[in-house]
């Protein structure tokens, strides 16, 4: 359940990044500030994201290093669904089918090793530092 | 083309190949000739593209195996029928699906039920599995007993899966039933997985297999069906089950095992001593075969090729024969 919540959030950020998508729908409120709005986009551009790829059932790179904060984003792009499910229960994605996404924010520095649930050969290694 | 490759693509001398070992005065190595079984499917099914492709379980001859179609029982195995795909390389699974109940109402012999070794749903989609129970209405066979594939129990540990097809297993879906004095036993190895592994029953597993047959004479047949192979086709690419050889250790007793599985989408058999394991196409499109291509991802073929690469298997036993027959049938 605490995974849930952890991706809620991730996906929250990432819409965020987004900028100007943000900024459009808090304006649609009357009382909207864009001086609330502003630092809230300031926060997340400094934040970090990365990308995995899944091809031909491995997760491309397999191990990835990045700065505490970050963000890693999962595209499936198999034309079989995969799952990415941290061995120790850190975070787990639901299925994803093709070119379908999974997001998580990593706060903690620590090596998080993951896997696909439903092909488990498939391992991957997320390094936050 | 290699000695191998020759075996390979004649199917029929697979068969005499099978006949002379158990003999043992052919002085074939025993090794050599497993590993022929192992990868005779991959021949057989360029066979199968001509029409139908027969395989006979170990110390059948050829004329037996004809008769068996006349025999005491007779069911069907199908699988992986990934309803919900709609990839390049299988537009229209439900079609593909309508053909495989078509071909099983054609055959000559009309089946007494229906294996489904998993891989039903291609999502784990309440759609999917309705869809399916749907086209397999209009099938002769009216009893299906199922057993799930990884794609089955998606997001909920299988809950709806145990809902729907094994109200009355044990555990995580287990059950077995006994038909016209063979025994089967269908089993779960897609539950549980653990990274870096390969499919997996679980102590729980075996130790309710260990109880369910300790009070059946040597002599029955037993057939096991589950989903991914319960011998190591292919470990690379997940092919094989972890704990398989310990359930297979409780079986020894017993002079006709006949092991029925999918997931790898073609046709693969091996004997080994008194167990025949087969694997059968999926009705929904074909995967490489082992270590012939980047990943087991789904395989395009060219559309007119399709029905020549899935196919079901029709399987017959008869009382007092050791083996069953089991026949491999295209959906051409």
């Amino acid at each position: 359940m605490r995974g849930g919540v952890f991706v809620g959030g991730a996906v929250l950020m990432l819409a965020m990044a987004g900028g100007g998508f943000v900024r459009g729908t808090v304006a649609r409120g009357e009382n909207a500030s864009p001086v609330l709005a502003q630092p809230a986009a300031a926060a997340t551009s400094q934040a970090k994201t990365m990308e995995v790829k899944i091809d031909n059932f491995k997760f491309g790179p397999e191990a990835l290093t990045v700065p505490v904060g970050t963000t890693v984003t999962w595209t499936n792009r198999d034309d079989i669904p995969h799952t990415v499910v941290s061995t120790e229960g850190v975070f787990k994605s639901k299925v994803l089918d093709t070119d379908e996404k999974f997001s998580f924010t990593f706060a903690k520095a620590g090596a998080y090793d993951y896997f696909c649930s439903i092909h488990p050969k498939m391992v991957g290694k997320v390094i936050v530092q | 083309m290699s000695k191998k490759d020759e075996i390979l693509h004649d199917h029929d001398l697979i068969a005499t190949v099978a006949q002379d070992a158990t003999g043992g005065h052919d002085g074939i190595d025993r090794r050599g000739f497993l590993k022929c079984m192992a990868w005779a499917g991959t021949g057989a099914l360029c066979v199968m593209q001509g029409g139908v492709l027969k395989s006979y379980a170990l110390g059948t001859p050829g004329s037996r195996a004809a008769k068996a179609s006349a025999g005491e029982l007779s069911f069907v195995q199908i699988s992986d029928s990934h309803m919900g795909f709609n990839k390049p390389a299988n537009t229209d699974v439900a079609g593909t699906l309508k053909a495989a109940v078509d071909k099983i109402n054609g055959l000559s012999t009309a089946p007494e039920f229906m294996l489904h070794t998993g891989d039903i749903s291609h999502l784990s989609k309440p759609e999917e599995f309705d869809a399916v129970d749907q086209i397999l209405k209009s099938a002769s066979a009216k009893d299906v007993f199922f057993v799930p594939g990884e794609h089955d129990v998606l997001n909920d540990d299988g809950k709806q899966y145990l809902e729907r097809y094994a109200k009355q297993s044990h555990g995580q879906g287990w059950y077995s039933f006994e038909k016209k004095g063979v025994h089967f036993i269908g089993l779960v190895n897609v539950m549980n997985l653990k990274a870096g592994g390969l499919g997996s029953l679980g102590a729980e597993q075996i130790a309710w297999i260990e109880k369910d047959v300790k009070s059946l004479k040597s002599s029955t047949p037993i057939v096991v069906f589950a989903h991914i192979p319960l011998w190591t086709v292919y470990p690379e690419w997940g092919w094989g089950t972890q704990d398989s050889a310990q359930a297979l250790a409780l079986l020894k007793k017993f002079g006709s095992v006949t092991v029925l599985n999918g997931h790898i989408h073609q046709i693969m058999q091996k004997v080994e001593g008194n167990v025949t394991f087969h694997t059968a196409c999926s009705t929904a499109f074909p995967q490489p075969a082992p270590g012939k291509a980047d990943s087991p991802g789904p395989m395009k073929v060219p559309a007119d090729q399709l029905r020549g690469v899935l196919g079901i298997t029709d399987v017959n036993s008869v009382h007092g024969s050791h083996s069953l027959a089991v026949t491999d049938s295209s959906l051409v």
